[in-house]
Formats: structure tokens, C-alpha cells, sequence
């Protein structure tokens, strides 16, 4: 007889990391560190393995690779589009190239020519989009790329995966240089908490639960799973056990699990740094509306571009932390009971007021120190008043 | 940055005599009446470009390249790009002859459930190594394959034929960019300079001259041929051959349509097929008679 599993709690087989909440020990990475670390790693498993950059080596972190294997690297300059169709041709070859970039550029502008070249034609070409998501920051929405998950995951042969931290970025990494076939690896700028160890399972395709509930289940991808984490752990306190798992491949998205979770736990919030539409949120919707309608939320952008600004301003004002993802379960609750809700989710309406306060506070302190040639009332910052000090 | 050391090696002696030159002309002329036919039959593609470039795919599938059509996935062969997808009629006809697929295939052109895809597709035909049709996307993928042949220190040499409409695309001077500074000698563009595109002709749509300086100016090896000359052509090859500091480009001036006398050099013919019935009865006799140049001798 199967063994029973808890019906909540951390889920003790995802091997996560002791003291997963306590912020002072807690490890902090940028998922494009595990890939940097995942390359080395591949190209030392495999000589076919090759790496291309856009002029972008040492921020994706491919520069580690380089170090290591100097004459599998290649340097293509500002050629994004070029990147992903030479790629395509050393793949003929029966190389295995990874094409590093900024997600905004590689797939954001070289979309015709991963879809023809790589996907059309199936060959092995890993595509790596570093600093996607808005958590990029001060850089602003030309490069918080938010589309990328949507773009990539309709074109057909291609898979998307999207790693929780940068250990796991570092597995899918090299899992991806094995499998055979299109890929698009999505990585973020920011450090996040390391919470996965390496006995944490990961298998492309396959979903893992992190958390057991019986009541709600978020399913998330990237590191925003981590504030999933923290969101249950409150909600657990007032007497919700929310299921959480780890999608960490979009596509081919693990249905099975989906609709397990679904029909077990009646009501799904999905979570991404993206956009909504077309993203994790989209696939998810479009799986249930198949095989297990739900009520679902989906939490991550909804509908407009990023702006410049501190990361984890920008990840709090946009609703993507865990009180949002609080309110948005309790939303899913309430209609997995058939109770009346607002036509506007309460979450988004809420993360937008709470933007708009601490862009607010944020402009003010800043014009506070407006030196008084620019008509302020700061001493002015001129050679005379520094000598001063 | 691959090694450069392992040098191009002669694999083929290109010299051409008298009677093979013959020859490819005859074949280059049937394979222009299978062009028709296919167009025909289809009732739609391209007809200008294909023809126009009749003897350009003749000279490289019997007489340039190193390949063999019963091992078309043989490791060492020479890799053709096509890069403007368009004219795959030229293509198509020319692998048929050459031997990789039955030649009654050619009838199932752009036809639901054909190895002959409106625009040629990796993997659906023997022969075909790439997919093509968004255009400027070849040039970068020959590039891709020539780096990685160096890599490797493999004696292959990658053809990749452009169109030159396709210029117009931006990628391509990616791919120019790339091929110059790594000195890809064993990679040599051909461009079907034939001056027009769909929406006109090329020096009024977007001018390209000078094109050689353009090329130039990127650390290629430019040579310039007559594109209908199958001997010109090849001998432009051999002058790239013997390039080893750096990858050449081909401008091959081609006439569009050509043999085809009513098609020549209008810009109408690019995307367009002959009609069936007295239409393509005209072109047929157009290409037997070298478009009435010469007294037919088949009628």
C-alpha cells in the first residue's frame, strides 16, 4: 500500500534547505549564477557543448564558461538575431550551443529567427534569457522582460523552463544540455534565497510539491516561489493549508499534477514574474479549462510594462509578494465556496494603491535633497560647499 | 576562435572541360523545363528567381560541391544554405536530378502532404539542409556551420546562396560582421543578383551599390560573375577556393527569368507561376529554343 502523504506541511522529500525562513541564514543568488556555474558544469560533460554572447558575458554569466573553455566560447557582438540563427547552424554541425542574452533581446528580438531556425527546424539550440522579470530594476521596462515565458512557450519543439533559484538554475542548465531539443532557460538578475539543495528533485517537465495543503494550491515558477512559500506559511497560521508547487517547466507543462492538485484542493492561484497572460497563468487556465475547471487566480503582471526602481519595491508594488499572494488566495477561496467576489480582483486593485503610495514617498524623499540651483532648498553640492565639509 | 591552422584543402579539381561544360548546360536547361512544370502543376510560387539561377544550382550540385545523393546525412559532404526559400523550385529540380528523390515528386509540389513545402523545410526532403523563407536568416546559419566545421577541423565547405533583395535584412550583415572578423575562408556566399524583388526593382525599392564595396568593406573577398555562365561561375568558385584568409562572396549577375524570354527581367515574374495551357506551352518552347535565339530542334 502507497504511503500516506501528510495532508500539510513542507513536503520532506523536496529536500528544501533548513531554516527555509529564517532571513538571516538563508543563502541569496541570482538564478544567472546557476546558470554560469551549470555551463562549466555542461561543457565539462560534453565537448559539443558551445556558448554564444551578445556583448552581454559577464552580466549572464557566461564569462565563466569562457574562463574555463576559451575556445568554445564565441563572441557575436550586439547580433541577437544572428546569435540565435548561427547558433541554429552550429547545431547542424552537432554542436550544442547556448545563446546568452538579456531576455528582452534573445527571445525579445530575435523571436522570427528562434522560431524558423531553431524551433521550425528543431535544432539543438538552448536559449538563455537572463535578466527577465521586472525585478531587473532601476534598468526599466525596455528591460524587464515580461513577455518572454508567453512568446516562447507557443512556439511549437520548444520547452520553457523557469528555475526557482539559482541552484536549480543550475540543474535545468544541465539537464537542458542533455536533452535533446529546443530549450528556453529563463534566469533573473537579482540575488534571491537559495531554499532548494541539491537533493531537491528536478526533472524537466515534472512538477514537485514543496508544500502539502488540502484547502487552495499555488503553482509558481521562478523565484517568486519562495514568497509562495512565506504566503502559505501565514496563511497555515489562520487555519488555510495551501498546497505549492514547483512548476518550474511551463512547457510541457505537468498536467497530471495540475489537475491532481486541482481536484484535490478545488481552487489554484498561479504565481510568475510575468506577464499573466500567455505565461504560467495562461497555461495553467488553459490545462484546467480542460480537464478540471477551478476558480484560478493569477498573480504576476497583469497587462502593462515595468518601470525603474528599486527591485524589491518594484516586486511589492506590482503584488508579487507574499501579503498579495495572501489576499489573492483568500479571493480563490471565496469563490471555490460560490461566494460573490469583485469584478476587480481585490489583490490587483490593492498592489496598485500600494504602487502608487510608495511612488509617492519615494519621489518625495528624493526631492527633499533638491539642491537650490535646481530651486530647492539643499545647499548646492558645488566644489565650495564640499571644501566646506 | 577556431583554428586556423588546419588550412582549406583541395578536395575537388575544378577544371572544367569542353564536354562537362556542355553537359551542365543541357542539364541546366531540362532543369528549367522541370521548373515550369512543377510552377504549373502547383499553380503558385516563384518563376523569375528559380530560373534565373538555373545554372548557379547545375555547376554547384554537378560540378562544385563534394556530396553524394544516396548519403545525404554523409558527415563530410558539403553543406548547401539556401537562404531565399523562395526559389526552392530551382532547388527541388535540382536534387531530383541529381538523384536524392524520384523525380515524379516534383508533382507534389506546395501540396498537402509533399516533401516539397512551399519553402523549403530541414528534415521533410533528402538534400535539403535547411529551412527557409523568412529571408536573411541563411546567411547566419552557413556562418554557424562554417565555425563550427573549423572547430572541428573538418575539410567541408558550406555554399550559401542569397538572394539579393535579401541584403535589405539587417541579420545579414550580422552574419557578414561575423564571417570577416573570423576569417570563414571555407564559407562562400552566392548572391542572386538579379535586381528585382516583389515590389520592384532592387536600385528603386532600396539601392545596394555599390555592393561590392558594401562586401569590402566587411573583409570579404568579393569576385563578380555572370550568373548564366556556368564556366564564369565556376571559375569565380575556384578564385574563392583559393581564398584562405578570408570567406568570399559570389555576386553573381543573373538575368531573371532567364530562357524564359517573355519573363526576362521583369520584376511581375517574381512570385508568380506561368498559366497552364498556351502560357506554359510558350515558356517550354522559350527555354528549347533559348527564347527563340536558336531554331528548335526538338518540335
Amino acid at each position: 500500500m502507497a504511503k500516506k502523504l501528510p495532508s500539510s506541511g513542507i513536503n520532506r522529500a523536496a529536500y528544501l534547505v533548513r531554516g527555509l525562513f529564517d532571513e538571516k541564514t538563508i543563502d541569496r543568488k541570482p538564478t544567472r549564477d546557476g546558470y554560469g556555474l551549470g555551463l562549466v558544469d555542461a561543457g565539462r560533460a560534453s565537448k559539443n557543448v558551445v556558448v554564444l554572447s551578445a556583448d552581454l558575458t559577464e552580466s549572464t554569466r557566461a564569462l565563466w564558461f569562457k574562463e574555463k573553455y576559451p575556445e568554445r566560447f564565441v563572441q557575436l557582438g550586439v547580433s541577437e538575431q544572428s546569435l540565435a540563427a548561427i547558433a541554429a547552424g552550429m547545431a547542424m554541425a552537432g554542436k550544442i550551443p547556448f545563446i546568452s542574452s538579456y531576455a528582452a533581446f534573445s527571445p525579445g528580438r530575435n523571436w522570427e529567427q528562434i522560431r524558423t531556425t531553431v524551433a521550425l527546424q528543431n535544432t539543438n539550440v538552448k536559449i538563455a534569457g537572463a535578466h527577465a522579470g521586472v525585478s531587473v530594476g532601476p534598468d526599466g521596462a525596455t528591460h524587464q522582460m515580461t513577455e518572454d515565458i508567453a512568446i516562447m512557450r507557443v512556439i511549437p519543439n520548444m520547452r520553457v523552463i523557469v528555475p526557482c533559484d539559482a541552484l536549480e538554475a543550475k540543474k535545468a542548465t544541465i539537464a537542458a544540455a542533455k536533452l535533446v531539443g529546443p530549450t528556453y532557460l529563463r534566469f533573473a538578475r537579482e540575488a534571491s534565497p537559495v531554499f532548494t539543495t541539491a537533493k531537491t528533485p528536478f526533472k524537466i517537465g515534472r512538477a514537485e510539491i514543496f508544500r502539502f495543503g488540502v484547502d487552495v494550491t499555488i503553482v509558481a515558477a521562478g523565484p517568486l516561489l519562495y514568497e509562495a512559500l512565506i504566503a502559505a506559511e501565514a496563511l497555515s497560521r489562520r487555519g488555510v493549508e495551501t498546497c505549492v508547487i514547483n512548476m518550474h517547466t511551463v512547457k510541457p507543462l505537468d498536467v497530471k499534477a495540475l489537475v491532481q492538485a486541482a481536484k484535490q484542493t478545488g481552487a489554484i492561484v498561479t504565481l510568475e514574474e510575468a506577464q499573466v497572460a500567455g505565461g504560467l497563468g495562461g497555461a495553467v487556465c488553459e490545462a484546467l479549462a480542460a480537464y478540471a475547471p477551478v476558480p484560478v487566480e493569477r498573480v504576476g503582471i497583469q497587462d502593462r510594462f515595468g518601470e525603474s526602481g528599486e527591485p524589491t519595491l518594484l516586486l511589492d508594488g506590482f503584488g508579487l509578494t507574499a501579503p498579495s499572494i495572501v489576499e489573492s488566495v483568500g479571493r480563490a477561496l471565496k469563490r471555490k465556496r460560490g461566494e460573490k467576489v469583485s469584478d476587480r480582483p481585490e489583490y490587483v486593485a490593492a498592489a496598485e494603491g500600494h504602487l502608487d503610495e510608495l511612488k509617492g514617498k519615494i519621489i518625495a524623499e528624493s526631492l527633499i535633497r533638491t539642491p537650490r540651483k535646481w530651486g530647492g532648498k539643499k545647499p548646492d553640492a558645488s566644489l565650495k560647499s564640499r571644501k566646506r565639509k | 576562435m577556431p583554428n586556423l591552422t588546419l588550412g582549406p584543402t583541395v578536395r575537388k579539381n575544378l577544371h572544367l572541360h569542353e564536354k562537362k561544360l556542355k553537359s551542365l548546360e543541357e542539364r541546366a536547361f531540362a532543369i528549367r523545363e522541370d521548373i515550369i512544370d512543377m510552377l504549373v502543376e502547383a499553380g503558385s510560387g516563384h518563376s523569375a528567381g528559380p530560373l534565373g539561377m538555373a545554372d548557379i544550382f547545375t555547376a554547384l550540385y554537378f560540378h562544385v560541391m563534394v556530396h553524394d545523393p544516396k548519403r545525404p546525412e554523409w558527415a563530410d559532404r558539403d553543406r548547401f544554405i539556401l537562404s531565399n526559400g523562395h526559389i526552392c523550385p530551382v532547388q527541388y529540380a535540382t536534387l531530383a536530378s541529381a538523384g536524392y528523390f524520384p523525380k515524379r515528386e516534383l508533382m507534389t509540389l506546395r501540396k498537402l502532404g509533399s516533401q516539397l513545402q512551399g519553402h523549403p523545410e530541414r528534415g521533410r526532403l533528402p538534400g535539403v539542409e535547411n529551412t527557409a523563407g523568412p529571408l536573411g536568416d541563411g546567411s547566419s546559419q552557413a556562418v554557424g556551420l562554417a565555425y563550427a566545421a573549423l572547430m572541428d577541423r573538418r575539410p567541408w565547405r558550406v555554399y550559401c546562396v542569397m538572394s539579393d533583395g535579401e541584403l535589405e535584412c539587417g541579420i545579414t550583415w550580422e552574419a557578414m560582421l561575423f564571417a570577416g572578423r573570423n576569417r570563414l575562408y571555407n564559407c562562400t556566399f552566392i548572391i542572386d543578383r538579379n535586381n528585382i524583388q516583389i515590389d520592384g526593382n532592387t536600385e528603386e525599392i532600396m539601392p545596394l551599390e555599390p555592393l561590392a564595396a558594401k562586401f569590402e568593406s566587411f573583409n570579404l573577398n568579393v569576385i563578380r560573375c555572370a550568373g548564366n555562365s556556368i564556366n564564369d561561375f565556376i571559375s569565380a568558385v575556384e578564385r574563392a577556393h583559393g581564398m584562405s584568409e578570408k570567406p568570399s562572396v559570389i555576386i553573381a549577375d543573373t538575368i531573371p527569368g532567364y530562357g524564359v524570354d517573355f519573363m526576362e527581367y521583369d520584376f511581375r515574374w517574381h512570385g508568380i507561376p506561368p498559366k497552364p495551357g498556351e502560357e506554359s506551352m510558350r515558356a517550354i518552347e522559350s527555354i528549347r529554343t533559348l527564347g527563340g535565339r536558336i531554331q528548335s530542334e526538338h518540335e
